[in-house]
């Protein structure tokens, strides 16, 4: 907060235009995109954790292993992300709530569900309903976390499915011709090698994901598309800053926003492309020998 | 004896009073001034914010307040992730069967249609209003065309960039929007709707209800509900007697 902004209604100009974008609300505004490059940070590694897993899981020789590996990408892709967000956060938290409440409150007689009622004892509350605020945000933010990393992992999945597969086969072979195991020909040889195969599937991934983020509004978490929302939005004089219908400008930011993450995006993927295309077997390795030579 | 029943009386009301500490979790919207809304330090503030923080006061409960979209307003309530709802919701019957609500904090009040110039065509035309609202409900037995949105300011948006000939609210919400902006005027006649506003909560909640009904009846018997009505609405707004 500016000093001289102790009155808004006295303040003409750059000074109003200055007070007015250091308001806290606008402070809340610029703080959730640090919200969304949060969830970015944090998302993108764990869908790739959940998609490395279900890639291996698919390709398993224990057949049970290979079922759950396939279901999972089979139900996550096939259905709409906007459905499985709204099912998935609500049957989430009172799933936990529910395994809460039949640990930590055995001898509680009432029904769980009266009529329309979801009801847990006190204790099995999550968060505790007496926990502050912020605990219940990072709540709603950690159920967001897992949903997307859940969706996304299921695109990973199918797309490291896939590089691995496009590994050269001779390769595989000649790493049990030198006598390495199964085990040790995956860790040695087809991992290093795929991700040059998977790239172009998970950079598009990226792209999606950036492009997702405004989901979190659906959910409820505070992010971008909210407060761009509110603020842009007409506010007659009851609010300090009394201004038209602004949404079009507080959108266009976020336009702007985006268009630069994405753009700073594909140039740092294009540079990680050319580095794992060394030595490859692919059009783009070939290309960099080429230029070597 | 008779030492053992007292201390176990005493034990149970300590129990009762811990019970009492926990804190209520109150859901708003926060979006539908001046009955609530997130103000410029982006704090919930309004009618109904000093209200429930008086209500709370009173009753001597610890309260946390949460925003909501309206769409899931009650959704998040029966599944508990608050515990009551202010957020100028009128009583009706339709929301009486799957929440509850307390005796009215705010009167039966007027809902108006606001529009760009006086003639607009309110039974054949356009009207917007917020989707779930006894207002949608109203102009959906009309025979205007309802335009529904999420939130109650792109209602008024709608009308602006003329893709609604008028919306339709509460008078209290839209008497600003019209007062303020020259090219928009209150249309029509105004309609009385709904039995009130209320605070709702779950139907399982009997107990936090009848601590909240009592604490609203003391506010009207001691006219301090009066008091925020009108400091929040105006001289003209109807009041309890």
């Amino acid at each position: 907060m500016l000093d001289f902004c102790t009155d808004p209604d006295l303040l003409e100009g750059g000074r109003w235009l200055a007070c007015y974008l250091t308001t806290g609300k606008h402070m809340a505004f610029y703080a959730s995109f640090g919200t969304v490059l949060l969830l970015l940070a944090v998302t993108a590694p764990v869908a790739l954790l959940f998609g490395f897993g279900g890639a291996l899981a698919a390709r398993s020789r224990i057949a049970p292993l290979r079922w759950i590996g396939k279901g999972y990408t089979a139900i996550v892709r096939g259905v709409p992300d906007i459905a499985f967000f709204l099912f998935f956060v609500i049957a989430l938290d009172q799933g936990i709530e529910w395994l809460r409440h039949q640990v930590k409150c055995p001898d509680w007689d009432l029904p769980i569900r009266q009529g329309n009622d979801f009801v847990v004892c006190t204790a099995a509350k999550m968060p505790l309903s007496a926990a502050p605020q912020w605990v219940h945000e990072v709540y709603g933010f950690a159920l967001a976390v897992l949903t997307f990393a859940i969706v996304f992992g299921a695109f990973a999945a199918n797309v490291l499915y896939g590089a691995m597969r496009a590994v050269p086969k001779a390769q595989l072979e000649t790493a049990a011709a030198y006598g390495m195991t199964q085990r040790q020909a995956t860790r040695r040889v087809l991992i290093p090698q795929m991700w040059v195969y998977a790239l172009p599937g998970l950079s598009n991934l990226w792209m999606i994901l950036i492009k997702a983020t405004p989901l979190l509004f659906l959910l409820g978490v505070e992010d971008i598309v909210y407060w761009a929302r509110e603020l842009g939005g007409a506010k007659t004089q009851i609010y300090a800053y009394p201004h038209p219908d602004w949404r079009l400008w507080y959108f266009l930011a976020l336009l702007v926003f985006y268009l630069l993450l994405t753009k700073i995006s594909e140039i740092v993927l294009e540079r990680v492309t050319r580095r794992l295309s060394h030595g490859q077997a692919t059009m783009g390795g070939r290309a960099l020998r080429g230029k070597a030579a | 004896m008779k030492h053992l029943i007292l201390s176990a009386a005493a034990l149970a009301l300590g129990t009762g009073a811990a019970m009492a500490q926990d804190t209520i979790r109150m859901g708003s919207e926060g979006a539908y001034p001046p009955y609530n809304f997130i103000n410029d330090a982006g704090e919930l503030d309004g009618f109904e914010r000093e209200l429930g923080d008086e209500l709370c006061a009173r009753a001597e409960l610890t309260c946390e307040w949460v925003t909501n979209d309206w769409d899931s307003i009650i959704p998040n309530l029966v599944s508990s992730n608050y515990d009551t709802i202010l957020a100028g919701m009128s009583i009706t019957d339709e929301r009486d069967e799957v929440i509850d609500f307390t005796q009215d904090y705010y009167p039966p009040t007027e809902s108006v249609y606001v529009a760009m110039s006086e003639d607009a065509d309110l039974e054949g035309g356009v009207v917007a209003a917020q989707a779930s609202t006894i207002q949608a409900a109203h102009v959906a037995e009309t025979g205007a065309t309802l335009l529904e949105f999420a939130t109650p300011d792109e209602t008024v948006a709608a009308v602006r960039n003329g893709e609604a000939d008028a919306v339709f609210a509460d008078y209290d919400f839209l008497k600003p929007v019209a007062d303020e902006d020259p090219d928009m005027m209150i249309v029509g006649e105004p309609v009385p709707l709904g039995d009130g506003i209320g605070m709702g909560l779950r139907e399982s909640d009997g107990e936090l209800k009848d601590t909240f009904d009592a604490v609203i009846t003391e506010m009207k018997e001691d006219g301090t509900l009066n008091e925020l009505l009108i400091k929040w609405f105006g001289e003209d707004t109807t009041t309890y007697e």
